[in-house]
Protein backbone atom coordinates (compact mmCIF):
# COMPACT_ATOMS: atom_id res chain seq x y z
CA UNK A 1 0.00 0.00 0.00
CA UNK A 2 2.53 2.71 1.08
CA UNK A 3 5.07 1.61 -2.01
CA UNK A 4 1.75 2.05 -4.44
CA UNK A 5 1.11 5.61 -2.72
CA UNK A 6 5.25 6.67 -2.53
CA UNK A 7 5.46 5.46 -6.41
CA UNK A 8 2.48 7.12 -7.70
CA UNK A 9 3.94 11.03 -5.78
CA UNK A 10 7.48 10.47 -6.58
CA UNK A 11 6.26 9.94 -10.50
CA UNK A 12 3.84 12.73 -10.14
CA UNK A 13 6.51 14.78 -8.19
CA UNK A 14 8.77 14.31 -11.48
CA UNK A 15 6.18 14.56 -14.25
CA UNK A 16 5.77 18.56 -12.50
CA UNK A 17 9.59 19.10 -12.42
CA UNK A 18 9.71 17.42 -15.81
CA UNK A 19 7.55 20.23 -17.23
CA UNK A 20 9.23 23.21 -15.02
CA UNK A 21 12.28 22.16 -17.19
CA UNK A 22 10.33 22.30 -20.14
CA UNK A 23 9.37 26.29 -19.21
CA UNK A 24 12.70 26.75 -18.35
CA UNK A 25 13.87 25.30 -21.72
CA UNK A 26 11.25 27.68 -23.38
CA UNK A 27 12.71 31.01 -22.07
CA UNK A 28 16.17 29.70 -22.43
CA UNK A 29 15.51 29.12 -26.13
CA UNK A 30 13.28 32.21 -26.28
CA UNK A 31 14.55 34.38 -23.93
CA UNK A 32 14.77 38.10 -25.96
CA UNK A 33 18.35 39.14 -24.05
CA UNK A 34 21.29 37.43 -22.33
CA UNK A 35 19.70 37.80 -18.88
CA UNK A 36 16.85 36.29 -19.44
CA UNK A 37 18.59 33.08 -21.00
CA UNK A 38 20.99 33.16 -17.88
CA UNK A 39 18.53 33.18 -15.70
CA UNK A 40 16.38 30.49 -17.21
CA UNK A 41 19.61 28.28 -17.43
CA UNK A 42 19.70 29.08 -13.48
CA UNK A 43 16.54 27.80 -13.09
CA UNK A 44 17.13 24.76 -15.07
CA UNK A 45 19.80 23.19 -13.14
CA UNK A 46 17.94 23.71 -9.87
CA UNK A 47 14.88 21.36 -11.41
CA UNK A 48 17.39 18.93 -12.93
CA UNK A 49 19.08 18.76 -9.47
CA UNK A 50 15.65 18.58 -7.85
CA UNK A 51 14.89 16.03 -10.60
CA UNK A 52 17.82 13.87 -9.61
CA UNK A 53 16.70 13.76 -5.67
CA UNK A 54 13.09 12.48 -6.78
CA UNK A 55 15.45 9.37 -9.19
CA UNK A 56 17.39 9.15 -5.55
CA UNK A 57 14.27 8.45 -3.78
CA UNK A 58 13.19 5.76 -6.00
CA UNK A 59 15.99 3.54 -6.30
CA UNK A 60 17.20 3.67 -2.32
CA UNK A 61 20.59 4.68 -2.90
CA UNK A 62 22.96 7.34 -2.35
CA UNK A 63 24.93 7.77 -5.22
CA UNK A 64 22.14 10.07 -6.40
CA UNK A 65 22.52 12.32 -3.64
CA UNK A 66 25.93 12.87 -4.01
CA UNK A 67 25.28 14.09 -7.70
CA UNK A 68 22.72 16.53 -6.52
CA UNK A 69 25.07 17.82 -3.89
CA UNK A 70 28.02 18.42 -7.00
CA UNK A 71 25.33 20.18 -9.25
CA UNK A 72 24.16 22.43 -6.40
CA UNK A 73 27.63 23.31 -5.82
CA UNK A 74 29.23 24.14 -9.27
CA UNK A 75 25.80 25.14 -10.84
CA UNK A 76 26.01 28.46 -8.60
CA UNK A 77 29.82 28.70 -9.87
CA UNK A 78 28.56 28.66 -13.58
CA UNK A 79 25.85 31.42 -12.90
CA UNK A 80 28.17 33.71 -11.08
CA UNK A 81 30.64 33.20 -13.71
CA UNK A 82 27.97 34.14 -16.45
CA UNK A 83 26.61 36.97 -14.98
CA UNK A 84 30.49 38.07 -14.63
CA UNK A 85 30.73 38.25 -18.47
CA UNK A 86 27.45 39.96 -18.87
CA UNK A 87 28.33 42.87 -17.33
CA UNK A 88 32.36 42.88 -18.23
CA UNK A 89 32.80 41.17 -21.42
CA UNK A 90 35.32 39.12 -19.82
CA UNK A 91 35.39 36.35 -16.39
CA UNK A 92 38.77 36.92 -15.35
CA UNK A 93 40.29 40.31 -15.54
CA UNK B 1 11.40 0.59 -4.17
CA UNK B 2 11.98 -3.15 -2.24
CA UNK B 3 12.11 -1.90 1.49
CA UNK B 4 9.53 0.66 1.11
CA UNK B 5 6.61 -2.42 1.33
CA UNK B 6 6.66 -2.29 4.84
CA UNK B 7 7.10 1.56 5.35
CA UNK B 8 4.38 2.63 7.83
CA UNK B 9 1.32 4.74 5.69
CA UNK B 10 1.46 7.83 7.67
CA UNK B 11 5.42 8.05 6.87
CA UNK B 12 4.06 6.91 3.01
CA UNK B 13 1.61 10.23 3.16
CA UNK B 14 3.79 12.43 4.43
CA UNK B 15 6.94 11.87 2.19
CA UNK B 16 3.87 11.43 -0.67
CA UNK B 17 2.89 15.36 0.33
CA UNK B 18 6.45 17.05 0.53
CA UNK B 19 7.37 15.56 -2.84
CA UNK B 20 4.35 16.74 -4.79
CA UNK B 21 4.15 19.84 -2.42
CA UNK B 22 8.09 20.73 -3.65
CA UNK B 23 7.35 19.84 -6.96
CA UNK B 24 3.84 21.69 -7.87
CA UNK B 25 6.35 25.06 -5.99
CA UNK B 26 8.93 24.46 -8.80
CA UNK B 27 6.56 24.45 -11.13
CA UNK B 28 4.81 27.47 -10.29
CA UNK B 29 8.03 29.47 -10.13
CA UNK B 30 9.22 28.91 -14.08
CA UNK B 31 5.40 29.40 -14.94
CA UNK B 32 6.10 32.63 -13.56
CA UNK B 33 9.61 32.97 -15.83
CA UNK B 34 7.43 32.33 -18.70
CA UNK B 35 4.17 34.69 -17.88
CA UNK B 36 6.11 37.80 -16.72
CA UNK B 37 6.62 40.76 -19.11
CA UNK B 38 10.18 42.21 -17.90
CA UNK B 39 13.52 40.53 -17.17
CA UNK B 40 13.40 42.68 -13.83
CA UNK B 41 9.81 40.70 -12.94
CA UNK B 42 11.31 37.70 -13.82
CA UNK B 43 14.00 37.55 -11.66
CA UNK B 44 12.11 36.85 -8.71
CA UNK B 45 10.28 34.31 -10.20
CA UNK B 46 12.21 31.13 -9.59
CA UNK B 47 13.39 32.10 -6.41
CA UNK B 48 10.38 30.38 -4.93
CA UNK B 49 11.26 26.85 -6.38
CA UNK B 50 15.06 27.18 -5.17
CA UNK B 51 14.05 28.47 -1.88
CA UNK B 52 10.75 26.31 -0.64
CA UNK B 53 10.63 24.05 -3.48
CA UNK B 54 13.54 22.74 -2.69
CA UNK B 55 12.92 23.08 0.52
CA UNK B 56 9.52 20.19 0.18
CA UNK B 57 11.82 17.83 -1.88
CA UNK B 58 14.50 17.59 0.47
CA UNK B 59 12.36 17.20 3.36
CA UNK B 60 10.53 14.33 1.84
CA UNK B 61 14.11 12.97 0.84
CA UNK B 62 15.19 13.50 4.60
CA UNK B 63 11.94 11.54 6.26
CA UNK B 64 11.91 8.76 3.58
CA UNK B 65 16.20 8.16 4.25
CA UNK B 66 15.29 8.41 8.10
CA UNK B 67 11.94 5.69 8.01
CA UNK B 68 13.88 3.14 5.71
CA UNK B 69 17.29 3.43 7.33
CA UNK B 70 15.65 3.55 11.26
CA UNK B 71 18.05 6.28 12.19
CA UNK B 72 18.39 9.85 11.40
CA UNK B 73 19.62 10.53 7.69
CA UNK B 74 20.22 14.72 7.95
CA UNK B 75 23.27 15.13 4.94
CA UNK B 76 20.27 16.91 2.74
CA UNK B 77 20.68 19.58 4.83
CA UNK B 78 24.07 20.05 3.11
CA UNK B 79 22.20 20.96 -0.47
CA UNK B 80 19.53 23.03 1.51
CA UNK B 81 22.55 25.29 2.92
CA UNK B 82 24.28 25.72 -0.62
CA UNK B 83 21.16 26.62 -2.38
CA UNK B 84 19.51 28.93 -0.07
CA UNK B 85 23.11 30.98 0.52
CA UNK B 86 23.86 30.85 -3.48
CA UNK B 87 20.06 32.67 -4.67
CA UNK B 88 20.73 35.80 -3.20
CA UNK B 89 23.45 35.96 -4.53
CA UNK B 90 22.53 34.94 -7.93
CA UNK B 91 19.59 37.19 -7.61
CA UNK B 92 21.74 40.15 -6.91
CA UNK B 93 24.21 39.47 -9.51
CA UNK B 94 22.19 39.13 -12.85
CA UNK B 95 20.52 42.01 -11.32
CA UNK B 96 23.36 44.29 -11.30
CA UNK B 97 24.65 42.72 -14.81
CA UNK B 98 21.16 43.33 -16.42
CA UNK B 99 21.07 46.91 -14.87
CA UNK B 100 24.18 47.63 -16.32
CA UNK B 101 23.98 46.43 -19.75
CA UNK B 102 20.12 48.24 -19.16
CA UNK B 103 22.27 51.47 -18.88
CA UNK B 104 25.12 51.56 -21.29
CA UNK B 105 22.04 51.04 -24.29
CA UNK B 106 19.89 53.78 -22.41
CA UNK B 107 16.38 51.76 -22.29
CA UNK B 108 13.70 53.38 -21.37
CA UNK B 109 12.44 53.93 -17.68
CA UNK B 110 15.99 52.74 -16.16
CA UNK B 111 17.52 55.02 -13.79
CA UNK B 112 20.67 56.89 -15.45
CA UNK B 113 24.16 55.72 -13.46
CA UNK B 114 24.73 57.59 -10.58
CA UNK B 115 27.69 60.22 -11.26
CA UNK B 116 25.93 61.12 -14.75
CA UNK B 117 24.95 64.56 -14.70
Amino acid sequence: MSATILAWSIGLAQLLLIAAMACCLYRLVLGPRAQDRVLALDALYICAMLLLLTIGMLSGGTLYFEAALVIALLGFVSTAALAKFLMRGEVIE
Amino acid sequence: MNAAADLPLWAAILVSFFVVFGAALTLLGTIGLVRMRTFYARVHAPTLGTTLGTGGVLAASMILSSMLQSRLVLHEIMIAVFVTVTTPVTLMLLGRAALYRDRIEKQEGIPPFENDP
